[in-house]
């Protein structure tokens, strides 16, 4: 059971970030930090197929993750965080196309190792 | 602007700061709401009783900025720079419960400390925006 959680956490945090990602790329760099834009990101947060869905992956990820707390110890929830790092930044490659270089690679890997560690 | 011009990194940098500083101080709120004070009992009004405690108030307004800074981020930086470089939170998640919740930090934890740390540098030295290939 706990590993069904683990997988709808990854999963689902991973689509969270995805979709908002792709979203904010199509609109364009935010330039605008006054109320106005701050009222019209608001906006973009609440009408943008995408952005909602984000959010919707975003409590699903919270909500597993409570669950997985309520069957699974601390020790053994966190890392499943670090398992999303990694696929995080493969999908980031594969599906929005970005660059990713040694640097970027070398250093997830050392932040995904330290959450783990951190849950020991 | 050209591509990671200055500008753009400073600006890069400020919103990394916002969004992880929103995210560790709206969620130690928000835990410290629930553990002193807010209490909840399973039952509906307690939900909805819970979001008026001033703690819990105070993590969800700060999770909002964190929200709106994240989107605002991701609009010119990559996700893969982004991710890496706010799990630097994690550490000091781990920092305000030793400090503030008496947790202890085993050896275990600081070397796990030194890799967040090292590989968010290590990240952080990348360009925040790549040419998609």
């Amino acid at each position: 059971m706990a590993w069904l959680f683990v997988a709808v956490i990854v999963i689902s945090t991973v689509s969270s970030d995805l979709l908002q990602s792709w979203e904010m790329k199509r609109h364009g760099e935010v330039k605008d930090f006054g109320a106005g834009g701050i009222g019209r990101l608001l906006k973009l947060l609440l009408t943008k197929a995408p952005l909602i869905g984000s959010v919707v992956f975003l409590a699903i990820s919270f909500y597993a993750f409570l669950a997985l707390l309520a069957v699974a110890d601390l020790s053994f929830a966190v890392p499943a965080t670090a398992l999303s790092l990694v696929a995080e930044t493969v999908l980031a490659r594969l599906v929005l196309r970005e660059r990713v270089t040694a640097a970027r690679w070398g250093g997830t890997a050392l932040v995904a190792v330290g959450v783990a560690l951190l849950a020991v | 602007m050209s591509i990671n011009s200055g500008h753009l990194v400073w600006k890069t940098r400020l919103f990394a700061a916002i969004v992880v500083t929103t995210n560790v101080v709206g969620n130690f709120a928000l835990s410290w709401g629930i553990k002193h004070g807010a209490a909840m009992d399973g039952s509906a009004w307690s939900f909805v009783r819970v979001v008026f405690d001033p703690w819990v108030f105070c993590g969800i307004l700060l999770l909002s900025v964190w929200m709106l800074s994240r989107m605002a981020l991701l609009s010119w930086a990559d996700l893969s720079y982004v991710i890496p470089v706010t799990s630097i939170g994690f550490v000091l998640n781990a920092a305000m419960g030793a400090a503030f919740l008496d947790e202890k930090i085993t050896p275990m934890r600081w070397a796990g400390t030194l890799c967040i740390v090292g590989g968010t540098i290590l990240v952080g030295l990348t360009a925040p925006k790549s040419e998609a290939t």
